[in-house]
C-alpha cells in the first residue's frame, strides 16, 4: 500500500486510540461506538457507490438481518454468537449474490431499484412474523460471548468496534489499490471501455455488492449484541436512506470520507439537541448547504483546500 | 489555515458546552425523560411533552418539592428504539437524572428497561404493553392501562349482553399485534369464541376486504377492532359504508377527540374502554376520580385550547408518582424513590387509583375502564 494511503490510516487509528480519554463517560462512549458501526457498514457502502458507481437503497435490510440473525440464533436457540454472526453473514452473502448476480447484467440503475425492494421486503418480513421476531416492538439479545470472553460494556465495546473499523478501512483501502480495485474504478469510470479491456464488470460489481451486504450484516450482528435490544426500525427504509447519505455527505469515492460521513451524522443529532423542536430542520439545513457548497462531499473537498495540488 | 483552525476550535468548544451546558445546580431534582414527540407515534408522544414541560412549570412555580425546583430534561426518540436506547444513556450517564419519566413506545420503553435496571434509577413508562411490568423488573413502572385491561373490559361488556361469538380485526402495529394476542388469550380465559381473526396495515386507506369477510362469516356477534390513530377511524367508516351493523368495539387506543372528528357520523354507537379522563364530566361526584381529572382537563384546556387525550393523562401520572414518591421520601436517592414508588397506594390520577406493590408495578384494577359509547359526537358513559 502507497504511502499517501498508509498516513491517514495511521491518524485515524491514533485518533481512536486517544479518543476514550476524551470520552468521560458512558454515553460519550455510547455514541462513539454507534459512530463506528455506521462508519464500517458506510466503508462497506462506499465500495459500492464511490467505485462501482452503484446504489444499494437496501443496506439497512442486510443490517437488520444481521441483527436479527444473532438475536434469534442466539437469544431463542441458544447458538454461539460467533456461530450465529458467521450464519447471518452467509445467508446475507447468500441473497446479495441472487440478487446481485442477475440484475447486474443490466446496464442501469436496476440494482437500486432491487435493493429498495429487498430492504421493504426484509422489513415487512421481520415486523410480521411476530413469533420469530417479537414484532413491531422487537425483542432483546442476549451479549455477544467467544471463548469464555463476555463483551459487555462500552469501554470493552469502543475497542472491538474502533479495531474492526481500522481493518474495515485497511481492507477497503487495498481492495481499492489491488488489480480488482483499479478494474473497479474502470468500470465506474467507463464501463464500456473497461469491457473492451476484458474486464468482467458484471463480476465486480456482484463481488463488491456482496462484500459490502455482508459487511452490514456483521456490523449488523455485532451492534444487536451491543445495544442488547433490537427493533425492525433497524432495517427500515429510512435507515438505508441515512446510510447512504452518510456516504455521500463525506464524500464518495473517498474511504475516509465514508467513515467522516458516519461519525459526523451520528453526532450531529445529539449536538442539535439544544435546538429543541427546531432539531431536524438544523439538521436538514446543514446537510442542504453542505451539498450545495461541497457537492463533492465533505472530506474530497476539504482535503482539496489543504493540499491543493494533491490528488485523493 | 489559522483562521480555519480557530474556527474548528470555536466549533469543537461550543460543542463540548453544549454537551455539559445541563450539569449545574446540585439541589435541583433531575427529572429525564425520552418521547417520540415527533414522527409515528407524535400523537402520543407530543401531547405527553406538553403535559410534562406544563407541570414541572407548574410544580416550580408552587414552590417545587420540598423546596426543590424540578429541571426537566426532554429528548425526542422520533419512536426509534435505538436512539430511545441512545437517549436513555444520555440521561443516565451524562445528564445524571434522579429519575425517568418516559418512553412512549413499548419498543422505546423495552430498549431503556435494560439500562435503567444496570443503572438502578427508577423509570416510569408511559408505554402500554404488559411486557413492561410482566415480569416485574424491580426499577420499571408503568403508568398506562395495558392492553389485556382493554380486552378484558371488552369481553365482560360482551357477556353482559349476551354476546359470545367475537370477530377480531387488529393492526399491525405494534400496538395492534399486542392488543390481537392479549385478546385471544382473554377471550379463552372468558369463554368468547373469536370467529374471525383479521388484521390490517397501520397505514391502509381501506379495509373493506377485512370487513367484508367478517360480514360474510355470518357467526360473528360483535366485531373488536384493535388499532392506534388513524387505522381505526378508516375501519369504522368502512364498517359504515358496507351497512354493518353489528356492535363494534374498539380498544382503548383511540380515546381522544380526534377519532370522533375523524370518524364523524360512522364513530356514532361505537363502543371503547376508556379511562374516567375523557368522560369527566360525567363521572358521578363521588368518584374520587373526579376532582383529579376535572382539575387535569380544566388546566391542560386553558394551556393548549383542545381536550386532553388519555395519554396526556399517562404523562401526568408518571410526573406525579414520581413527584408524591419523591415527596414521601424526602430524599433523591435512588433506593429510597424506587421503593416509595413501589408503596404507592391509593394515588387517584387520570388513568384511575393506583395501588402498587412488590408484584405489581402498575397498580391499576379493571376498575380503572370504563366503558364508553360514542352518542352524538361525545363520549357516553355505558356502564
Amino acid at each position: 500500500m502507497s504511502s499517501h494511503r498508509l498516513a491517514p490510516l495511521a491518524v485515524l487509528a491514533v485518533v481512536a486510540a486517544l479518543l476514550p480519554l476524551a470520552l468521560t463517560n458512558n454515553f460519550l462512549l455510547n455514541i462513539a461506538i454507534v459512530a463506528g458501526f455506521n462508519a464500517i457498514v458506510c466503508v462497506g457502502l462506499n465500495l459500492l457507490i464511490g467505485f462501482a458507481g452503484q446504489i444499494s437503497l437496501g443496506h439497512a435490510g442486510f443490517f437488520g438481518l444481521g441483527a436479527y440473525a444473532s438475536a434469534v440464533l442466539v437469544s431463542t436457540y441458544g447458538w454461539p454468537p460467533l456461530a450465529a454472526l458467521l450464519a447471518g453473514a452467509v445467508a446475507v452473502g447468500l441473497l446479495a449474490f441472487a440478487v446481485a448476480k442477475p440484475i447486474l447484467r443490466l446496464k442501469g440503475h436496476y440494482l437500486a431499484m432491487a435493493t429498495l425492494g429487498i430492504g421493504i421486503i426484509i422489513s415487512i418480513v421481520l415486523k410480521t412474523e411476530t413469533k420469530i421476531t417479537g414484532g413491531p416492538d422487537g425483542m432483546p439479545v442476549d451479549s455477544f460471548a467467544v471463548l469464555g470472553f463476555q463483551a459487555y460494556g462500552e469501554k470493552v465495546w469502543y475497542w472491538i468496534v474502533a479495531g474492526l473499523l481500522l481493518v474495515a478501512v485497511w481492507a477497503a483501502l487495498n481492495l481499492i489499490d489491488s488489480p480488482a480495485g483499479r478494474a473497479l474504478r474502470a468500470v465506474h469510470g467507463a464501463e464500456v471501455a473497461a469491457e473492451t479491456l476484458g474486464v468482467d464488470t458484471a463480476g465486480y460489481k456482484v463481488m463488491v455488492f456482496v462484500l459490502s451486504a455482508v459487511m452490514a450484516s456483521i456490523t449488523g450482528s455485532l451492534s444487536a449484541h451491543y445495544l442488547g435490544f433490537i427493533t425492525p426500525s433497524a432495517s427500515d427504509f429510512f435507515r438505508s436512506i441515512e446510510l447512504v447519505t452518510m456516504v455521500v455527505f463525506g464524500g464518495m469515492a473517498s474511504t475516509f470520507g465514508a467513515v467522516v460521513g458516519a461519525v459526523v451524522l451520528t453526532v450531529l443529532p445529539q449536538l442539535l439537541t439544544a435546538f429543541q423542536d427546531y432539531e431536524a430542520m438544523v439538521l436538514g439545513a446543514i446537510l442542504m448547504l453542505t451539498m450545495v457548497f461541497m457537492p463533492k462531499g465533505l472530506v474530497p473537498t476539504l482535503s482539496a483546500l489543504i493540499a491543493p495540488r494533491r490528488r485523493v | 489555515m489559522l483562521k480555519r483552525i480557530v474556527g474548528v476550535l470555536a466549533t469543537a468548544t461550543a460543542a463540548v458546552g453544549l454537551l455539559a451546558g445541563t450539569a449545574s445546580a446540585a439541589d435541583l431534582i433531575r427529572i429525564g425523560s425520552f418521547l417520540s414527540a415527533t414522527g409515528p407515534a407524535s400523537f402520543l408522544g407530543d401531547p405527553e411533552k406538553k403535559v410534562l414541560e406544563l407541570y414541572v412549570d407548574k410544580i416550580n412555580r408552587d414552590g417545587g418539592i420540598n423546596g426543590r425546583k424540578i429541571e426537566l430534561i426532554v429528548y425526542d426518540d422520533g419512536a426509534d428504539a435505538a436512539k430511545a436506547g441512545s437517549f436513555a444513556k444520555r440521561l443516565i450517564e451524562s445528564d445524571k437524572v434522579d429519575v425517568i419519566v418516559g418512553g412512549t413506545t413499548t419498543a422505546a420503553t423495552m430498549a431503556a428497561v435494560p439500562l435503567a435496571e444496570r443503572a438502578e434509577i427508577p423509570f416510569i413508562s408511559l408505554a402500554g404493553a404488559v411486557v413492561i411490568v410482566e415480569p416485574v423488573k424491580k426499577w420499571v413502572f408503568k403508568t398506562p392501562h395495558t392492553d389485556r385491561m382493554a380486552a378484558e373490559k371488552v369481553m365482560l361488556d360482551l357477556k353482559k349482553r349476551g354476546l359470545s361469538k367475537l370477530a377480531l380485526l387488529s393492526e399491525d402495529s405494534g400496538f395492534g399485534k399486542s392488543g390481537r394476542e392479549e385478546t385471544l388469550k382473554v377471550a379463552k380465559e372468558r369463554g368468547i369464541e373469536i370467529v374471525a381473526d383479521e388484521i390490517y396495515g397501520a397505514k391502509d386507506n381501506d379495509v373493506t376486504a377485512q370487513l367484508t369477510k367478517i360480514r360474510n362469516n355470518g357467526q360473528a356477534q360483535a366485531v373488536l377492532v384493535f388499532g392506534l390513530g388513524q387505522g381505526p377511524v378508516v375501519v369504522t367508516r368502512n364498517y359504515r359504508q358496507l351497512g354493518m351493523s353489528l356492535p363494534l368495539y374498539h380498544g382503548h387506543g383511540v380515546a381522544s377527540k380526534d377519532f370522533i372528528k375523524l370518524a364523524g357520523g360512522a364513530a356514532e354507537g361505537v363502543r371503547l374502554p376508556a379511562a374516567g379522563l375523557v368522560v369527566a364530566e360525567q363521572l358521578s361526584n363521588a368518584d374520587p376520580q373526579k376532582k383529579v381529572v376535572m382539575a387535569f382537563t380544566e388546566t391542560y384546556q386553558k394551556q393548549f385550547q383542545a381536550e386532553p387525550s388519555t395519554f396526556a393523562g399517562h404523562a401526568y401520572d408518571g410526573l406525579m408518582l414520581a413527584v408524591e414518591a419523591i415527596k414521601r421520601a424526602g430524599t433523591t436517592d435512588k433506593a429510597k424513590v424506587r421503593d416509595e414508588i413501589e408503596k404507592t397506594k391509593g394515588y387517584v390520577g387520570t388513568g384511575g387509583t393506583v395501588t402498587m406493590s412488590a408484584t405489581d408495578h402498575m397498580g391499576l384494577g379493571l376498575d380503572a375502564f370504563h366503558m364508553v359509547e360514542i352518542k352524538q359526537g361525545n363520549w357516553q358513559l355505558a356502564d
